[in-house]
């Protein structure tokens, strides 16, 4: 058994870590540091910055444009993105459209989508979700019928992340009712700017319209956007989740944060004299934290190390969802600790880009409470906990 | 033994259910929220005409009694309709505090317009670093003549941008940390000098960052005796700390009652979410909470009724603080956890809840500190 990176790893490492110190904005990372949200235009470009190095794509093959680092290169580059706050791709073109139209697409396909998402030309949006199936997604009611050249799609889809900025969407939608509901569903690419779509936002607890919902009605798609065959999306979506689920368990961003609270714990007044780093409740939650943290980087260590022996992510995976999620949720409640009544204020505009007012509390201490608002999304999306926990029942323990 | 509700305490109870009933649902009071002063001052004139303003008040002081199970009571059920009129602010802290601090005559001068629902206040204690230590004053007052010179900053204050009399914690002598040589003053929220800085808070209620600078109020504004005022701020923000701790109680039972409706009606995989056992342990365990939080409310609040010294008050106050604000977190993390994508939304009010008893979590002193309190004591 051994942990340690080789020496050519090693030098990949510093290789990644000069990269992202010289070409990560500066103001991007003050934003973020300040608890501000970039902006679509200032993701866009940061992906941009990524793709010209040609580090865009690490988990795509070479043939698409991925980079062809190996297993631990991959883990060495997500832990320095997230070390240092670089935002992630957004997920839903990088990590999850385009894995299935690698695998299942025409070529016609491949050639149209893929070179856009991995150069950040087009920004996509998931529409699995509808108000009646979240949990039991496979009951999902949005039709589309056939007709000719086209299929016309009708219903609802909602909690559809960004989709205000989207130019796509890939939708699992219905196209048989007489079989099982798992064999009647199609993987269906649609044009946002399609006739018949309109999109209404959902303010979530922490004041922003992170997520939609958004309406069919009668929105002609050509059949040409079909991913594969009709009637096996959910086999497609099946895949994709698996992969959705590969590094979600946010170790590097998790450290990050924990740097981040002891810092702000050594310059919080314990109001005693003191600072909170010598408040014994706050240290002793704090040292859990780390620990969890540590016992989690392990856990994924290990699922790294079979993966580079060429294992499939098997329903382990589910472990990191959980932790990872449930440990990011503990440290938001240690930043609201640390804020007190700092945290109170909602003042969701000042975290805004380019908020002119007088900011309330000292640093973004009145960001704490919102974060941990918005986080408890963490436990819910994704294949909510309960199902994580149901699947490690069943698919690793045989209950 | 008789834990029940005397007959008195039921009618609170009942005129609270009414109101609400009535004229408090979701969306009116997200209306009063978005309103310019936001709460409602019809609304504050119909509490002084059913006597709600009296109740944290004792007999001696005109007011319904002063009783903290009564004012749990009632607070219990300001909590399930998240009431965001300013009862603390006015009524509790600085009310209670001129109650306990002031002289005879500035008692009779303020209570009865309080009592009327003729005067708001502010009461400005807690600093931006003396995080929950309510001897931490460095907010300092200097004799200068007849007059007395007031600097410094304070945060966190509730209903400061609707209140006409600001009162106002500031040291006169000692270190930032003692609890010697503390006063009260009351100051008009007018003077010169004074800079408000309002914002809502998480739970809609109106609060502001104050800046005092040089000003000048008389000798006369100051509450009772110069410098001894601590133990009335203690024994006052102990009041507040049971009574938020009741309202955290109601807002908990109304997170637990519709996450319990919810699951019966929300339907995945052919069947009511209910029926799946992991969420029905995890709903019973949300009732086992809300159950233990209640429990040690009522005991803090007879603790304070009862005849027993302060120390053993204090700490019965730090412990309800402390259980309930553990059954905060646990509660309303659960209720959005089990309502799933609908619990994170702005629309329903499942997450104003959940966003009310977090600030409760913090006001007064979060779970940490008052346990901590509780085995210092
Ligand atoms: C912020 C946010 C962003 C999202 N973004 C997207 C997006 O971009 N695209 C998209 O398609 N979807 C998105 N989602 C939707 C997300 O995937 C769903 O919320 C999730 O699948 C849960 O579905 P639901 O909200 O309908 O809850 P429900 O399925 O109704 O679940 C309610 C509760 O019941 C529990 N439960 C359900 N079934 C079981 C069971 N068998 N055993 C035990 N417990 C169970 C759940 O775990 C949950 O606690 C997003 C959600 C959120 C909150």
């Amino acid at each position: 058994m051994n942990a340690d990176f080789t020496a050519e790893e090693l030098q990949f490492e510093q290789e990644v870590r000069e990269f992202l110190q010289n070409d990560f904005p500066a103001d991007y990372r003050e934003k973020i540091d300040a608890g501000i949200r970039l902006s679509k235009e200032e993701l866009v470009h940061w992906q941009k910055i990524l793709y010209k190095k040609g580090w865009a794509a690490p988990n795509w093959p070479v043939e698409y444009g991925g980079t062809g680092w190996t297993a631990t290169q991959k883990h060495i580059f997500a832990t320095e993105m997230g070390l240092i706050g670089a935002p992630e791709p957004v997920p839903f073109g990088m990590k999850m459209v385009a894995p299935v139209i690698m695998a299942y697409g025409s070529d016609e396909q491949k050639q149209r989508f893929l070179p856009d998402i991995l150069e950040s030309n087009v920004w996509w949006c998931q529409g699995y979700s509808e108000p009646n199936s979240g949990s039991d997604l496979a009951s999902l009611k949005t039709s589309a019928v056939r007709d000719g050249d086209e299929y016309v799609v009708n219903g609802s889809k909602t909690w559809n992340t960004y989709g205000q900025y989207a130019d796509w969407i890939f939708c699992l939608v219905r196209t048989d009712n007489s079989v099982k509901k798992q064999e009647g569903i199609s993987f269906l690419l649609i044009d946002m700017k399609s006739p018949g779509i309109t999109l209404k936002p959902i303010v979530l607890l922490d004041g922003h319209a992170e997520v939609n919902e958004v309406f069919f009605d009668d929105v002609r798609v050509s059949a040409s956007n079909l991913i594969g065959e009709e009637n096996k999306g959910w086999t497609y979506a099946k895949v994709l989740l698996t992969h959705e689920r590969t590094n979600i368990s946010g170790v590097p961003r998790g450290k990050r944060r924990l740097a981040a609270l002891k810092r702000i714990a050594s310059n919080t007044d314990d109001g005693f004299g003191g600072n909170m780093m010598d408040n014994t409740a706050f240290k002793k939650k704090l040292a859990e934290a780390e620990i969890e943290l540590q016992a989690l980087e392990y856990s994924e260590l290990r699922t790294l190390a079979a993966l580079s022996v060429g294992k499939a992510p098997g329903p382990e995976s589910s472990i990191l969802k959980i932790v990872g999620t449930e440990l990011a949720q503990l440290m938001d409640e240690l930043f609201v600790d640390l804020a007190g009544y700092h945290c109170l204020p909602f003042v969701p505009e000042q975290f805004e880009d380019g908020f002119q007012g007088e900011s309330i509390g000292p640093g973004n201490s009145a960001a704490a409470a919102l974060t941990y608002f918005n986080n408890r999304k963490l436990s819910i999306f994704g294949g909510s906990n309960e199902i994580q926990r149901n699947i490690i029942s069943k698919a690793v323990l045989g209950l | 033994m008789d834990f029940s509700n005397t007959e008195e305490q039921q009618m609170l109870q009942e005129s609270v259910q009414k109101f609400v009933h009535k004229s408090y649902d979701f969306d009116t009071r997200n209306k009063i929220i978005d309103s310019d002063k936001g709460y409602s001052e019809e609304n504050w004139q119909l509490f002084a005409e059913l006597g709600w303003l009296t109740v944290p008040f004792s007999e001696a002081d005109g007011g319904f009694g002063g009783s903290a199970v009564d004012l749990a009571v009632m607070m219990e059920e300001f909590g399930k309709a998240m009431l965001v009129e300013p009862f603390i602010a006015t009524a509790v802290l600085s009310g209670g505090l001129i109650s306990a601090q002031g002289s005879a005559e500035q008692k009779a001068e303020i209570l009865p317009q309080i009592m009327e629902g003729k005067l708001q206040l502010a009461c400005a204690y807690a600093e931006p670093g003396s995080r929950y230590n309510l001897a931490n004053i460095k907010t300092t007052a200097v004799a200068d003549g007849d007059s007395v010179v007031i600097n410094g900053d304070k945060t966190a204050v509730l209903n400061a941008s609707n209140a006409e009399v600001l009162v106002v914690v500031a040291r006169e002598s000692g270190e930032a940390t003692d609890s010697e040589g503390i006063s009260v003053f009351l100051v008009d929220a007018a003077s010169t000098g004074i800079s408000i800085h309002a914002y809502a808070n998480v739970d809609g209620k109106k609060a502001a960052e104050i800046s005092l600078k040089d000003v000048t109020v008389p000798a006369s504004a100051r509450l009772g005796s110069a410098a001894t005022a601590f133990s009335a701020l203690q024994a006052t923000i102990d009041r507040a700390t049971v009574a938020v701790s009741g309202e955290a109680v109601g807002a908990m039972e109304a997170l637990l009652h519709k996450t319990v409706e919810y699951s019966k009606t929300r339907k995945q995989f052919g069947t009511a979410i209910g029926t799946f056992q992991a969420l029905q342990h995890r709903m019973a365990d949300m009732f086992i909470e809300c159950q233990l939080a209640r429990s040690i409310v009522i005991m803090a609040a007879m603790k304070l009724d009862s005849g027993d010294n302060q120390l053993e008050k204090t700490k019965a106050v730090s412990a309800a603080k402390s259980r309930v604000g553990k059954a905060i977190r646990k509660v309303s993390q659960e209720a959005i956890q089990i309502h799933g994508g609908i619990g994170m939304t702005e629309e329903l009010d499942v997450g104003h809840l959940f966003k009310l008893v977090t600030a409760v979590e913090i006001m007064f002193g979060n779970t940490d500190y008052h346990t901590e309190r509780f085995a210092s004591l």
